[in-house]
Protein backbone atom coordinates (compact mmCIF):
# COMPACT_ATOMS: atom_id res chain seq x y z
CA UNK A 1 0.00 0.00 0.00
CA UNK A 2 2.84 2.39 0.78
CA UNK A 3 4.45 1.63 -2.56
CA UNK A 4 1.36 2.96 -4.32
CA UNK A 5 1.78 6.21 -2.40
CA UNK A 6 5.39 6.59 -3.51
CA UNK A 7 4.48 5.65 -7.09
CA UNK A 8 1.73 8.29 -7.21
CA UNK A 9 4.03 10.81 -5.53
CA UNK A 10 6.73 10.26 -8.16
CA UNK A 11 4.19 10.57 -10.97
CA UNK A 12 2.75 13.79 -9.60
CA UNK A 13 6.13 15.44 -8.98
CA UNK A 14 7.52 14.52 -12.40
CA UNK A 15 4.40 15.66 -14.22
CA UNK A 16 4.37 18.90 -12.20
CA UNK A 17 7.93 19.53 -13.38
CA UNK A 18 6.74 18.90 -16.94
CA UNK A 19 3.97 21.49 -16.48
CA UNK A 20 6.54 24.14 -15.67
CA UNK A 21 9.13 23.00 -18.17
CA UNK A 22 7.17 22.17 -21.31
CA UNK A 23 7.59 24.52 -24.23
CA UNK A 24 4.15 24.07 -25.73
CA UNK A 25 1.03 24.92 -23.66
CA UNK A 26 -0.82 21.78 -24.82
CA UNK A 27 1.96 19.60 -23.40
CA UNK A 28 1.63 21.50 -20.13
CA UNK A 29 -2.10 20.79 -20.05
CA UNK A 30 -1.56 17.07 -20.66
CA UNK A 31 1.09 16.92 -17.91
CA UNK A 32 -1.25 18.74 -15.54
CA UNK A 33 -4.04 16.24 -16.29
CA UNK A 34 -1.66 13.39 -15.40
CA UNK A 35 -0.75 15.23 -12.19
CA UNK A 36 -4.42 15.67 -11.25
CA UNK A 37 -5.16 12.01 -11.93
CA UNK A 38 -2.32 10.95 -9.66
CA UNK A 39 -3.65 13.28 -6.97
CA UNK A 40 -7.02 11.55 -7.39
CA UNK A 41 -5.12 8.31 -6.74
CA UNK A 42 -3.80 9.83 -3.51
CA UNK A 43 -7.38 10.65 -2.52
CA UNK A 44 -8.43 7.05 -3.07
CA UNK A 45 -5.49 5.87 -0.94
CA UNK A 46 -6.74 8.21 1.79
CA UNK A 47 -10.24 6.70 1.52
CA UNK A 48 -11.60 10.06 0.30
CA UNK A 49 -13.73 8.56 -2.44
CA UNK A 50 -16.04 11.54 -2.88
CA UNK A 51 -13.13 13.91 -3.38
CA UNK A 52 -11.48 11.53 -5.85
CA UNK A 53 -14.60 11.51 -8.01
CA UNK A 54 -15.00 15.30 -7.73
CA UNK A 55 -11.32 15.72 -8.60
CA UNK A 56 -11.69 13.66 -11.76
CA UNK A 57 -14.99 15.24 -12.80
CA UNK A 58 -14.32 18.87 -11.92
CA UNK A 59 -10.58 19.24 -12.45
CA UNK A 60 -9.63 16.88 -15.23
CA UNK A 61 -13.08 16.88 -16.78
CA UNK A 62 -14.10 20.52 -16.66
CA UNK A 63 -11.24 22.84 -15.79
CA UNK A 64 -8.57 21.26 -17.96
CA UNK A 65 -10.97 20.94 -20.89
CA UNK A 66 -11.65 24.65 -20.45
CA UNK A 67 -7.90 25.31 -20.60
CA UNK A 68 -7.55 23.19 -23.73
CA UNK A 69 -10.53 24.93 -25.29
CA UNK A 70 -9.05 28.38 -24.66
CA UNK A 71 -5.66 27.29 -26.03
CA UNK A 72 -7.27 26.03 -29.21
CA UNK A 73 -9.63 29.01 -29.47
CA UNK A 74 -6.79 31.51 -29.26
CA UNK A 75 -4.40 29.32 -31.27
CA UNK A 76 -1.75 29.51 -28.59
CA UNK A 77 -0.01 26.26 -29.38
CA UNK A 78 3.15 27.87 -30.64
CA UNK A 79 6.26 27.66 -28.53
CA UNK A 80 7.33 31.22 -29.23
CA UNK A 81 7.18 32.40 -25.67
CA UNK A 82 10.19 34.60 -24.94
CA UNK A 83 12.13 33.61 -21.86
CA UNK A 84 12.57 35.78 -18.86
CA UNK A 85 16.01 37.13 -18.14
CA UNK A 86 18.54 34.84 -16.49
CA UNK A 87 18.46 36.75 -13.21
CA UNK A 88 14.68 36.42 -12.99
CA UNK A 89 14.80 32.72 -13.75
CA UNK A 90 17.48 32.02 -11.15
CA UNK A 91 15.54 34.12 -8.64
CA UNK A 92 12.32 32.19 -9.40
CA UNK A 93 13.90 28.78 -8.94
CA UNK A 94 15.74 29.82 -5.79
CA UNK A 95 12.54 31.34 -4.36
CA UNK A 96 10.76 28.01 -4.78
CA UNK A 97 13.72 26.09 -3.40
CA UNK A 98 14.10 28.35 -0.38
CA UNK A 99 10.40 28.04 0.39
CA UNK A 100 10.72 24.26 0.24
CA UNK A 101 13.80 24.32 2.47
CA UNK A 102 12.04 26.50 5.03
CA UNK A 103 9.06 24.16 5.30
CA UNK A 104 11.26 21.06 5.41
CA UNK A 105 13.30 22.65 8.17
CA UNK A 106 10.12 23.42 10.09
CA UNK A 107 8.91 19.81 10.05
CA UNK A 108 12.23 18.00 10.35
CA UNK A 109 11.48 16.86 13.91
CA UNK A 110 8.08 15.52 12.90
CA UNK A 111 4.76 17.26 13.22
CA UNK A 112 3.57 15.50 16.36
CA UNK A 113 0.20 14.44 15.05
CA UNK A 114 -2.05 13.06 17.78
CA UNK A 115 -3.98 9.91 17.01
CA UNK A 116 -7.75 10.40 17.13
CA UNK A 117 -9.55 8.71 19.99
CA UNK A 118 -12.17 6.99 17.91
CA UNK A 119 -11.73 6.37 14.24
CA UNK A 120 -14.70 6.69 11.90
CA UNK A 121 -14.22 4.53 8.82
CA UNK A 122 -16.98 6.37 6.97
CA UNK A 123 -15.03 9.64 6.76
CA UNK A 124 -14.53 10.53 3.10
CA UNK A 125 -17.43 8.53 1.77
CA UNK A 126 -20.29 10.36 0.08
CA UNK A 127 -22.59 9.90 3.07
CA UNK A 128 -20.23 11.46 5.60
CA UNK A 129 -19.18 14.39 3.42
CA UNK A 130 -22.79 15.05 2.38
CA UNK A 131 -23.95 14.94 5.98
CA UNK A 132 -21.56 17.61 7.13
CA UNK A 133 -22.03 19.60 3.91
CA UNK A 134 -25.76 19.90 4.46
CA UNK A 135 -25.78 20.36 8.22
CA UNK A 136 -22.68 22.11 9.53
CA UNK A 137 -21.65 23.85 6.33
CA UNK A 138 -25.07 24.59 4.85
CA UNK A 139 -24.72 28.38 4.77
CA UNK A 140 -21.33 28.42 2.97
CA UNK A 141 -22.70 25.85 0.54
CA UNK A 142 -25.61 28.10 -0.35
CA UNK A 143 -23.34 31.15 -0.53
CA UNK A 144 -21.12 29.36 -3.04
CA UNK A 145 -24.03 29.48 -5.50
CA UNK A 146 -23.88 33.28 -5.26
CA UNK A 147 -20.15 33.06 -5.94
CA UNK A 148 -20.83 30.98 -9.04
CA UNK A 149 -23.48 33.42 -10.24
CA UNK A 150 -21.05 36.32 -9.93
CA UNK A 151 -18.35 34.28 -11.68
CA UNK A 152 -20.71 33.56 -14.60
CA UNK A 153 -21.71 37.21 -14.87
CA UNK A 154 -18.09 38.32 -14.63
CA UNK A 155 -16.96 35.89 -17.32
CA UNK A 156 -19.73 37.01 -19.68
CA UNK A 157 -18.97 40.67 -19.03
CA UNK A 158 -15.25 40.17 -19.62
CA UNK A 159 -15.61 37.85 -22.56
CA UNK A 160 -18.02 39.75 -24.78
CA UNK A 161 -16.86 42.13 -27.45
CA UNK A 162 -16.78 45.73 -26.29
CA UNK A 163 -19.44 47.67 -28.13
CA UNK A 164 -19.69 50.76 -25.96
CA UNK A 165 -16.49 52.29 -27.30
CA UNK A 166 -18.41 53.67 -30.27
CA UNK A 167 -20.00 57.09 -29.89
CA UNK A 168 -23.34 56.96 -28.20
CA UNK A 169 -25.18 58.85 -30.96
CA UNK A 170 -25.29 55.95 -33.37
CA UNK A 171 -25.98 53.25 -30.83
CA UNK A 172 -29.76 53.14 -30.61
CA UNK A 173 -33.14 54.72 -30.70
CA UNK A 174 -33.25 55.68 -27.07
CA UNK A 175 -30.51 58.21 -27.63
CA UNK A 176 -31.94 59.57 -30.87
CA UNK A 177 -34.75 61.44 -29.18
CA UNK A 178 -32.36 62.89 -26.64
CA UNK A 179 -30.08 64.06 -29.41
CA UNK A 180 -32.91 65.74 -31.29
CA UNK A 181 -33.97 67.52 -28.15
CA UNK A 182 -30.47 68.93 -27.80
CA UNK A 183 -30.53 70.12 -31.39
CA UNK A 184 -33.86 71.89 -30.90
CA UNK A 185 -32.52 73.60 -27.86
CA UNK B 1 -12.66 -1.97 9.07
CA UNK B 2 -9.24 -2.27 10.67
CA UNK B 3 -7.75 -2.60 7.21
CA UNK B 4 -8.85 0.88 6.20
CA UNK B 5 -7.30 2.42 9.29
CA UNK B 6 -3.99 0.60 8.92
CA UNK B 7 -3.90 1.41 5.20
CA UNK B 8 -4.38 5.10 5.86
CA UNK B 9 -1.85 5.20 8.67
CA UNK B 10 0.73 3.15 6.76
CA UNK B 11 2.09 6.31 5.16
CA UNK B 12 3.31 8.77 7.79
CA UNK B 13 1.79 12.22 7.76
CA UNK B 14 5.17 13.88 7.27
CA UNK B 15 5.46 12.36 3.83
CA UNK B 16 2.21 13.95 2.77
CA UNK B 17 3.47 17.31 4.05
CA UNK B 18 6.72 16.92 2.12
CA UNK B 19 4.94 15.85 -1.08
CA UNK B 20 2.46 18.70 -1.06
CA UNK B 21 5.14 21.24 -0.21
CA UNK B 22 7.23 20.00 -3.15
CA UNK B 23 4.21 20.41 -5.43
CA UNK B 24 3.51 23.86 -3.99
CA UNK B 25 7.12 24.96 -4.53
CA UNK B 26 7.05 23.74 -8.12
CA UNK B 27 3.86 25.72 -8.71
CA UNK B 28 5.31 28.80 -7.04
CA UNK B 29 8.52 28.63 -9.05
CA UNK B 30 6.43 28.15 -12.21
CA UNK B 31 4.39 31.29 -11.53
CA UNK B 32 7.61 33.27 -11.21
CA UNK B 33 9.43 31.42 -14.00
CA UNK B 34 7.06 31.52 -16.97
CA UNK B 35 5.75 34.44 -18.99
CA UNK B 36 2.80 32.72 -20.64
CA UNK B 37 -0.34 33.70 -18.74
CA UNK B 38 -2.14 30.41 -19.34
CA UNK B 39 0.75 28.43 -17.84
CA UNK B 40 0.77 30.79 -14.86
CA UNK B 41 -2.93 29.94 -14.35
CA UNK B 42 -2.09 26.24 -14.57
CA UNK B 43 0.63 26.63 -11.94
CA UNK B 44 -1.98 28.29 -9.71
CA UNK B 45 -4.14 25.21 -10.13
CA UNK B 46 -1.17 23.07 -9.14
CA UNK B 47 -0.74 25.07 -5.93
CA UNK B 48 -4.47 24.72 -5.18
CA UNK B 49 -4.18 20.97 -5.62
CA UNK B 50 -1.20 20.60 -3.33
CA UNK B 51 -3.10 22.39 -0.57
CA UNK B 52 -6.15 20.20 -1.25
CA UNK B 53 -4.03 17.08 -0.89
CA UNK B 54 -2.61 18.26 2.42
CA UNK B 55 -6.06 19.13 3.80
CA UNK B 56 -7.41 15.75 2.75
CA UNK B 57 -4.48 13.92 4.31
CA UNK B 58 -4.92 15.74 7.62
CA UNK B 59 -8.66 15.12 7.48
CA UNK B 60 -8.20 11.39 6.91
CA UNK B 61 -5.58 11.08 9.64
CA UNK B 62 -7.72 13.03 12.10
CA UNK B 63 -10.89 11.22 11.02
CA UNK B 64 -12.71 14.53 10.62
CA UNK B 65 -14.91 15.19 7.57
CA UNK B 66 -14.64 18.98 7.95
CA UNK B 67 -11.35 19.09 6.08
CA UNK B 68 -12.80 17.32 3.08
CA UNK B 69 -15.75 19.70 2.95
CA UNK B 70 -13.20 22.50 2.97
CA UNK B 71 -11.43 20.89 0.01
CA UNK B 72 -14.77 20.77 -1.78
CA UNK B 73 -15.21 24.51 -1.25
CA UNK B 74 -11.67 25.15 -2.49
CA UNK B 75 -12.55 23.24 -5.66
CA UNK B 76 -15.65 25.44 -6.11
CA UNK B 77 -13.61 28.61 -5.69
CA UNK B 78 -10.95 27.29 -8.09
CA UNK B 79 -13.58 26.61 -10.75
CA UNK B 80 -14.97 30.15 -10.43
CA UNK B 81 -11.44 31.60 -10.46
CA UNK B 82 -10.51 29.70 -13.61
CA UNK B 83 -13.66 30.92 -15.36
CA UNK B 84 -12.88 34.55 -14.68
CA UNK B 85 -9.14 34.10 -15.29
CA UNK B 86 -9.66 32.57 -18.72
CA UNK B 87 -12.16 35.30 -19.61
CA UNK B 88 -9.50 37.86 -18.69
CA UNK B 89 -7.01 35.92 -20.81
CA UNK B 90 -9.32 35.99 -23.84
CA UNK B 91 -9.85 39.73 -23.35
CA UNK B 92 -6.09 40.27 -23.03
CA UNK B 93 -5.45 38.33 -26.25
CA UNK B 94 -8.09 40.45 -28.00
CA UNK B 95 -6.77 43.77 -26.72
CA UNK B 96 -2.99 43.47 -26.86
CA UNK B 97 -2.79 40.38 -29.14
CA UNK B 98 -0.46 38.52 -26.82
CA UNK B 99 -0.58 36.33 -23.72
CA UNK B 100 2.76 37.55 -22.42
CA UNK B 101 2.43 38.66 -18.81
CA UNK B 102 5.05 41.36 -19.34
CA UNK B 103 2.66 43.18 -21.68
CA UNK B 104 0.44 43.95 -18.72
CA UNK B 105 2.70 46.54 -17.14
CA UNK B 106 0.56 49.58 -17.78
CA UNK B 107 -0.35 49.89 -14.10
CA UNK B 108 3.33 50.22 -13.17
CA UNK B 109 4.03 53.81 -12.12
Amino acid sequence: MQYLFYLFAAISIISALFVVGARSPVNSVIALIVCFLSIAGHYILLNAQFLAMVQIIVYTGAIMVLFLFVIMLLNLNKAIEPRKSLVTRVAAVSAGGLFLLTVLGAIKDGIGLAKPEHYDVGVGLVKSVGNSLFTTFLVPFELSSVLFLSAIIGAVMLGRKETNTKPMVKSGDEFAGLNQAEHVR
Amino acid sequence: MKDVITAIQAVPMEHYVVLSMILFSIGMAGVLFRRNTIIILMCLELMFNSVNLLLTAFSAHHSDPGGQVFVFFIMLVAAAEVTVGLAILVMMKRNVDSVDINQLSRLKG
